[in-house]
């Protein structure tokens, strides 16, 4: 038995004894240790916890977990977590997912979830790239990647995870990356305080098919300049020393701000009424802009299982029928 | 006339031979009042088929004429047939609707092949239903609709009541629009709202005809449209004038009574496939204190499941309608995982796309209850017509060696115990189930005798208890019996453990690529569908189990097989006929039953698929009798095919 009793859970507790096998040097590393060290401080019970993926690199991330976990098929996993939480709405249920799996062949689940707002935590690995299956672009490739299926450069627009949660309705949008770990496990944390659907995109990194995919903005040295951290009520601000800002213009398109022009920088609300200032970061130009991580969206909202069961409770207790009365309905009538 | 002893009494019937009662003696109740001062005339059974435009109202009038012709304690079989547009062009063919209702003093098995009264409400319905119709039959024409347009519509060249199109038929014109409208001279409803009365006036015409009583209608009626009560009294009135029509008109030199049947004793009520499928799978659900989880995604014929269980929240079932077929097996199989009886119901075209996730629940080894509703294929096929050309899919149509337990329903009724039995063998042997039905038993009915709550089998669920200190739970640890792995719901302290799609170690549920554990999975997971045969009942034939023809059938073709059969076996002919419900695995007494025949003959609405199957299984010459129409089997058409089977015997 492997819970805890009378001790303080640790990370070591929610290492299953299963060897890890991702590729050495993969991002996903770093966030099975974020994760663990989350949980441990969030004092999670194993029994409690469920863990579901689809499939792709990131998908294996249950079977690495001393927690129960379900390796579904690919894209499904939020359809199949869905089930488990509107049966158990006590179950800690958390959606393991890539760009391939939930962008693509599962973004019909993905987009529903938002919509419906069920209490899933959703952990979506997004490294640019089909890793298990050697290398082909995914929805979120740049324009013009070179891959094994683009040799001549892609000619897909990709499109922002981030927007599409916010598009679809997401009560909680946010990303961190899988190297800056007190952000991530920070993130991970506020995801499980959330009641509906907490999305969290991570951005990792892929060291065999697409290395450096994030370098140009979180490598140590450009980072204070090609990255902009939301945080609640203060206004959004970078660089060095925090010289650099962003504002928006009347027609809610982002400039940069510096110098004395600093005061104009949009102070961070991620609990605004309306979803345009997350979308209008959501959708820089990553070019032009420092590429924003934290919570962009935060609502409360009603939950879907909470609401579905309180259903299924109010029908119990106006109505009592027994099986007997149950078949015995409608117009009945005796041969004798 | 044909030799068959179900239509000998239609026969007499038709022409008038059975003795002619007069109605003096008979007027002790209302029931009987209409009929003062013509000839009542007794038969044993009578077929009738509503048909008209789709916003006709022909359902709703088959739907009453059932209800009360089932109260009335006849025995009853309905088949309705209509287009998968909700409205088609008004007056065009592809808008026809229809119903057919066969009611009778004996126990039947199908709908009837051919009707006795058609009810034609424009010529479209005229159209394609007269064919249909018995020489001598009664044809009861609108005739309000058979002006130039509509005829046009119905492709007739000239209208067919003045050329020689009806001859034969006993044809009575009303024009019930017309008639309608003076009924409901008083009534607040508009012109249009009037006009759609009219299918009334002719149920309340059919009333008089048949000695039906109106007081059932009546109730249904305001209970329909409890919040119009304009409606409610608009309906009645034209029924009521309808049915005053008839009686003091002379259109009708006859009515006619139909004894009540005499059907086993018990409790009745009349059910259609669908519903009884629902209750079957709730009183499972409440007989092993599991509550049921549907995830669906609406298509025909299978929507009504949908609909019905989610008006069961009371009896604790949660209803999920999901983004598509997918997301819906998949939040069924999310639901057993964590200790719930997950179900999705679609149709053909889901269960394609709910393959994958189907081989994720056999891998698994999950229960899980695949509901399949069966209509004309391929691709959208012909959505509102039956068919049961899905067995090889649901036999084979999953990547790698992935068998699945498939059994079937066979009338409206038989889909309770059908419903009931997926979950017994779900539970109990930790698997994944096809329930096949299809359109026609979902749509038809039939009276059904009650089970005793009490005599129901019991389902005994455990769930896997909590885990041991220092003692690592082994989620592919299985039952020596059975070989079911245990249901270890998240949750339970002490039973954390992982499962997936990709092959498993026995007993641990690591992942393992070694060839001797993945051979000895497959065959493992074979071996738990093939233990299921253990505990099935004996084949229980019609007639010997020895004999000359062996008529073997699955699914709603039961009707009209034992219908043909039983007629046979009254000629003398050594004939036996047996319904499979369990298809995989298939029951362990079948070959032998099949080896004492000389030959064994399988009416399929698809092109041979159980026979392919019983071919390769057995090696026994099994002889396929297709049809894949859209359409179920006439019996007749069964019998003469085994008419010849029995000529080629002898030669």
């Amino acid at each position: 038995m492997t819970d805890v009793d009378g001790r303080k859970i640790t990370k070591r507790d929610f290492k299953s004894d299963q060897d890890v096998r991702w590729c050495p040097g993969c991002g996903d590393y770093s966030i099975l240790n974020s994760v663990q060290a989350a949980f441990a401080d969030l004092g999670k019970k194993l029994h409690e916890t469920v863990i579901i993926s689809g499939i792709g690199c990131s998908s294996r991330f249950p079977y690495y977990m001393e927690t129960y976990g379900f390796h579904t098929i690919h894209g499904r996993a939020p359809a199949l977590a869905t089930g488990v939480k509107l049966s158990n709405p006590d179950l800690d249920v958390w959606v393991v997912t890539g760009d391939g799996d939930a962008m693509s062949i599962g973004g019909n689940h993905f987009i529903h979830t938002m919509r419906r707002n069920v209490g899933l935590k959703v952990l979506m690995f997004n490294n640019r790239i089909y890793g298990l299956t050697k290398g082909q672009y995914s929805p979120t490739s740049p324009h013009g990647k070179v891959t094994k299926s683009t040799p001549m450069g892609s000619v897909d627009h990709p499109f922002s995870p981030i927007a599409l949660a916010l598009g679809a309705g997401g009560t909680f949008v946010a990303r961190s990356v899988d190297i800056l770990a007190p952000h991530l496990q920070a993130t991970i944390k506020r995801a499980d305080g959330h009641g509906g659907t907490a999305v969290v995109e991570v951005y990792q990194n892929c060291n065999i098919f697409n290395d450096g995919a994030y370098k140009h903005f979180t490598d140590k040295v450009v980072r204070s300049e090609r990255m902009v951290e939301l945080r609640q009520g203060e206004p959004l601000l970078f660089g060095k020393d925090h010289t650099k800002g962003i504002a928006f213009d009347e027609n809610f398109q982002p400039y940069l701000v510096e110098g004395d022009d600093l005061g104009k920088a949009y102070v961070w609300d991620e609990a605004a009424a309306s979803p345009a200032p997350a979308m209008a970061l959501a959708t820089m130009d990553e070019s032009r802009f420092p590429v924003p991580i934290g919570v962009f969206r935060r609502q409360d909202k009603a939950n879907y299982e909470q609401a579905v069961n309180l259903q299924v409770e109010h029908a119990k207790s106006t109505t009592q029928q027994s099986l007997e009365e149950l078949l015995y309905a409608g117009e009945i009538w005796e041969v004798s | 006339m044909t030799n068959c002893q179900e239509c000998e009494r239609i026969a007499g019937y038709s022409h008038g031979l059975r003795e002619t009662l007069m109605t003096g003696a008979e007027t002790k109740d209302e029931g009987d009042r209409a009929a003062r001062d013509r000839d009542v005339q007794e038969l044993d059974q009578v077929v009738i088929r509503f048909a008209g435009d789709s916003g006709d109202g022909m359902q709703l009038t088959g739907d009453q004429f059932t209800r009360t012709t089932a109260l009335m304690g006849n025995d009853i079989a309905t088949f309705p047939d209509f287009p998968a547009e909700i409205r088609a062009p008004a007056g065009t063919i592809p808008g026809v609707s229809a119903f057919q209702l066969r009611f009778s003093s004996f126990d039947i098995h199908t709908p009837g092949d051919a009707p006795d009264v058609l009810v034609a409400m424009n010529p479209a319905a005229l159209k394609v239903h007269l064919p249909l119709l018995k020489k001598d039959g009664i044809l009861l024409l609108n005739t309000a609709s058979f002006k130039a347009i509509n005829l046009k519509k119905a492709k007739y060249e000239v209208d067919p009541r003045t050329d020689d199109t009806l001859d034969g038929y006993r044809v009575i014109e009303v024009d019930l629009t017309e008639r309608t409208k003076e009924a409901l001279a008083n009534c607040p409803l508009d012109s249009r709202g009037k006009d759609r009365c009219k299918n009334m006036y002719a149920l309340g015409i059919l009333y008089w005809l048949f000695h039906r009583e109106t007081e059932p209608t009546e109730k249904a009626i305001a209970h329909k449209f409890a919040k119009k009560p304009d409606v409610v009294e608009a309906n009645l009135i034209a029924m009521k004038a309808g049915h005053a029509y008839a009686e003091t008109t002379e259109i009708f030199q006859t009515a006619y009574k139909v004894a009540p049947a005499r059907l086993p004793p018990g409790t009745y009520r009349n059910i259609m496939g669908n519903q009884a499928l629902c209750l079957g799978l709730v009183a499972a659900s409440k007989r092993c204190e599991v509550p049921l989880f549907l995830g669906s995604y609406p298509i025909t014929p299978a929507s009504d499941i949908l609909h019905q269980l989610s008006g069961y929240k009371h009896h604790g079932v949660i209803t999920f309608q999901a983004e598509d077929e997918i997301a819906a097996v998949c939040a069924a199989i999310g639901a057993s995982y964590a200790g719930q009886l997950g179900i999705t119901s679609t149709s053909g075209p889901g269960v394609a796309l709910k393959t994958e996730a189907m081989g994720l629940a056999i891998m698994a080894e999950l229960p899980l209850i695949v509901l399949n509703v069966q209509r004309a294929g391929p691709s959208t096929g012909m959505p509102t017509k039956t068919q049961q050309a899905d067995l090889l899919q649901a036999m084979y149509g999953r990547n790698g060696e992935s068998p699945m337990v498939v059994i079937a329903c066979s009338t409206p009724a038989d889909a309770f115990e059908v419903g009931y039995e997926a979950i017994r063998i779900a539970t109990k042997h930790m698997v994944p189930v096809m329930v096949l039905s299809d359109g026609y038993i979902a749509n038809g009915s039939e009276p059904w005798r009650l089970p005793a709550v009490d005599e129901l089998p019991p389902i005994d669920v455990r769930y896997a208890p909590e885990g041991e200190a220092g003692v690592k739970f082994e989620p592919y640890k299985r039952d020596p019996e059975t070989l079911a792995r245990p249901w270890a719901k998240p949750g339970t302290p002490g039973l954390v453990h992982r499962i997936g799609g990709l092959e498993k170690q026995d007993g641990t549920g690591n992942i393992s690529y070694d060839p001797a554990n993945h051979q000895h999975m497959v065959d493992t997971r074979a071996q738990k569908v093939a233990n299921v045969a253990n505990d099935l009942p004996p084949l229980e034939p019609v007639g010997a189990r020895t004999g000359d023809v062996l008529v073997l059938g699955w699914g709603s073709p039961r009707g009209a097989i034992t219908a043909a059969v039983t007629r046979m076996q009254q000629q003398g002919h050594r004939v036996s006929a047996a319904f499979l419900r369990h298809l995989n695995p298939l029951p362990n007494d079948l070959e032998a039953l099949m080896r004492g025949f000389k030959r064994v003959v399988l009416p399929e609405l698809n092109k041979g698929q159980l026979a392919l199957m019983l071919r390769s299984t057995y090696l026994i010459d099994v002889q396929s009798y297709s049809q894949v129409n859209g359409q179920p089997f006439r019996s007749q058409d069964i019998q003469d095919f085994l008419e010849k089977v029995l000529e080629e015997l002898r030669g």
